[in-house]
């Protein structure tokens, strides 16, 4: 396959139906696919009986193209939309527990209050800090706190949505496109 | 009216209009094989290993148009049946196969006989399910029909625990499947059918490029008239066969790594490749960047993913390949005025002489020798003596492919073959099937001493219910595709492929029940071929042949399709050949 632009990461809403064994047959499909996911994040919809996932995944835009239909053709999965070049707004939360000697106490909760950070708790020798934000700031807030020394780290990966129409124009059209069901709880769309 | 699970099972297979199941019981099955005792209008083949089972359906499958059923019981039974489904899933074969499964409250506990199937068929099968509450059955039965027959055609696998089997429940029969995340596209898009229209009329050098994608779809009397309509030379992949008379003046035979000659140049220098139902496998394509160059591709494939997958395609067009053959042919009729544009008629004629040509100079050929029989002479026989119109099975290597350039097919369906997966074994179950759902018809079993034997056993399913299936076994003594790949690309390096004069297949199959027939040398061929056409029951003919007879043309793996090879390069299998005595 000719290679049109170099790999990049792309950022993809997958709605599937919440049935159990379908998060392990949508890592089934990039396991053997051979695509690399960067990571994922699952939760349930307003409607009970779907489940959301973003899936954040790196290649060029035949490997995206082939991940998205690949997505599609399992029976379970009910819309698949690559966010990447539409607008929408994405985070990330992270949890760090990270070394509080006595004279890097003042230091980490500076970094902290900077960040928009909450510490969630504290013992003698640590703070745990809670972080919300896109990947550069995630990253950036890691750096400055490595060199107190982390003792632990967990993200929860990427969750991503669509930014509102910004004209009521495009919000009245909106309605029109077919939606997967009748029930308005129901997000998704036929087309 | 409540009923057993297992009754639901089998009443919710009647009314998908099952008649036959290929099966084979075991502990967590036992409830509904108890049901079976006494239940009417559903025909139990028991096979004698639950890959057979899989294969039979599949054989039921590609030459009926219908769902393919197996039951088989739970962990090995179910470990056992994952290569049929692997191979389904790659030929877009629809089957449903049903699996036992330990009781619920034991599933996770590690089971006797516990195989945690649905995790195992997942990657294999196009969709699964685990019943786990008696209500769902029904409705589970249905939406694995319809996933299996529907869209791209592919196995479903159901998991039966056994007390869902046991316990007695409500049927649950919905008369519509309706599923929000499953909506295969039929028809194809409008403008796209108008844009490849435009092409095919203006082409200069077309050609039609057809997978089994138009068998399942049953298009070939729609594929018939464009080619006629257009004069559009077809050329068929190894799943495709069938789709279009061979005998044809405008049929290049198949294409690919031993495609024939003609079919790989015309391919190679075609200005429009139009490929109906089929996916650009990498034996067809060789080396891709080097594949139909000069071409503008259309793609007609009721699969998205199947289209610039391998290659990137100018037109693409998603729908069923009848109902867009249809469009087009309407869209050919528009564009071409009353008798075609001048020009373009007579650079189809020039088109049309030049692969005459490619035809004329490189013919499937093969060495007559009055001592050795040729394996393509036995295939030319078996064509012959059936005129093309016997339903063909094989298995997998050197005899497959001389199977698929020697039979002259004239009808969709009566080929059955493993393109995707290359199952070894899958000949002779897969014909059983076939016997089973046409007990009218001559069915042979064209297969290797290699691939026969891995699936032997069934020659007692054969016997016991009848299957008359002939088997035609091109006996060179090993693996001849791996030998042929070890004369050509390492040097003549032939290591463990030889066979020892082990299984004598004439006793073997008289140890079966069945007629056993031996040809030595080409004059015994026909007579053999005869007898065993004529001889009703399972027959066995084992043909021994020269085993330094290659495949060609061959294109070497990753090279380009103009890259063929059309006669033996290697000196070192030249001499061994030259001093071969016998087939052996």
């Amino acid at each position: 396959m000719q290679n049109g632009s170099g790999p990049r990461k792309h950022t993809i809403a997958v709605l599937v139906e919440n049935k159990f064994g379908v998060l392990s047959r949508v890592a089934g499909l990039f396991s053997a696919r051979g695509y690399n996911i960067e990571s994922l994040s699952v939760g349930e919809t307003l409607d009970p009986s779907v489940s959301r996932m973003t899936i954040v995944v790196t290649g060029d835009e035949f490997v995206i193209e082939q991940v998205t239909k690949q997505l599609h053709k399992l029976i379970d999965v009910i819309k698949v939309s690559d966010l990447t070049d539409d607008d929408h707004v994405e985070r990330e939360l992270m949890l760090i527990r990270v070394n509080a000697e006595p004279q890097h106490r003042e230091e980490i909760l500076r970094t902290a209050d900077i960040f928009r950070a909450k510490v969630v708790d504290v013992t003698p020798v640590s703070f745990t800090l809670e972080a919300t934000g896109d990947e550069p700031k995630l990253e950036a807030l890691v750096e400055l706190l490595r060199p107190m020394g982390i003792q632990e780290l967990v993200r929860t990966g990427k969750v991503a949505i669509a930014r509102g129409p910004k004209t009521r124009a495009r919000k009245a059209e909106a309605p029109k496109r077919a939606r997967v069901s009748e029930d308005p709880k129901v997000i998704g769309f036929a087309d | 009216m409540k009923m057993s699970g297992a009754r639901i099972v089998l009443e919710c297979l009647k009314r998908e209009g099952v008649d036959v199941v290929f099966g084979l019981p075991g502990g967590a099955v036992l409830p509904i094989y108890d049901a079976l005792y006494d239940f009417q209008g559903l025909r139990h083949i028991l096979v004698r290993q639950e890959a057979a089972a899989g294969h039979a359906a599949e054989g039921y499958a590609r030459t009926t148009g219908k769902v393919g059923v197996c039951l088989v019981t739970s962990g090995p039974a179910a470990t056992n049946l994952v290569t049929a489904l692997q191979d389904a899933y790659m030929d877009s074969i629809p089957i449903v196969a049903f699996t036992g499964q330990v009781p619920t409250h034991l599933i996770g506990n590690d089971a006797f006989q516990e195989a945690d199937n649905v995790g195992i068929t997942r990657s294999c099968t196009k969709h699964n399910f685990l019943v786990k509450d008696g209500k769902d059955l029904g409705p589970i039965i249905r939406e694995a029909f319809h996933i299996a027959s529907t869209g791209r055609p592919g196995p479903v696998h159901v998991d039966l625990p056994k007390d869902i089997l046991v316990k007695e429940w409500e049927l649950v029969w919905p008369e519509k499947i309706q599923l929000r995340s499953y909506n295969p596209t039929y028809d194809g898009h409008p403008g796209q059918i108008k844009r490849a229209a435009k092409l095919l009329v203006r082409a200069r050098k077309p050609v039609l490029y057809v997978g089994g994608g138009v068998i399942s779809s049953n298009a070939s009397a729609e594929l018939y008239e464009l080619a006629e309509l257009t004069q559009i030379p077809v050329t068929q992949t190894l799943m495709g066969l069938g789709a279009f008379p061979m005998e044809h003046p405008l049929s290049l035979d198949m294409l690919g790594m031993h495609g024939s000659y003609y079919a790989n140049m015309a391919v190679h220098h075609s200005d429009v490749l139009v490929a109906v139902g089929a996916r650009f496998d990498d034996r067809v394509t060789g080396r891709v960047d080097a594949f139909a160059p000069h071409a503008e591709i259309v793609h007609i494939d009721i699969d998205p993913s199947s289209i610039s997958k391998n290659i990137q395609v100018h037109v693409p067009i998603v729908g069923d390949c009848r109902r867009v053959l249809q469009a087009l042919i309407e869209a050919v009729r528009d564009e071409l005025p009353a008798d075609g544009p001048p020009e373009a008629r007579e650079a189809r004629k020039q088109w049309l002489a030049e692969i005459a040509e490619w035809k004329a100079r490189h013919p499937l050929r093969y060495e007559w020798d009055d001592e050795l029989i040729k394996p393509q002479y036995v295939m030319q026989e078996i064509s012959n003596l059936t005129r093309g119109e016997a339903m063909v099975v094989t298995g997998v290597g050197q005899h497959q492919m001389w199977a698929a350039q020697y039979y002259k097919f004239k009808h969709p369906r009566r080929w059955c073959t493993s393109g995707g997966l290359g199952t070894m074994g899958y000949g002779l179950p897969t014909a059983m099937g076939v016997a089973a759902a046409h007990p009218d018809r001559l069915v042979v079993n064209v297969d290797g001493d290699g691939s026969f034997v891995m699936n032997s056993q069934e020659l007692a399913t054969c016997h016991d219910n009848n299957l008359a299936v002939k088997t035609i076994i091109i006996n060179n003594g090993g693996h001849g595709m791996v030998r042929q790949w070890q004369g050509i690309i390492y040097k003549g390096r032939f290591c463990a492929i030889d066979f020892g004069p082990s299984p004598d297949f004439v006793k073997l199959a008289e140890a079966y029940g069945c007629v056993g027939i031996r040809a030595t040398k080409p004059s015994e061929v026909v007579p053999a071929l005869e007898k065993a056409f004529s001889t009703p029951g399972p027959v066995v003919v084992d043909v021994l042949v020269d085993k330094w007879e290659y495949v060609f043309p061959m294109v070497p793996a990753g090279g380009a399709n103009t890259d063929m090879i059309l006669e033996n390069p290697t000196a070192v299998v030249r001499e061994k050949a030259a001093k071969s005595q016998t087939g052996f």
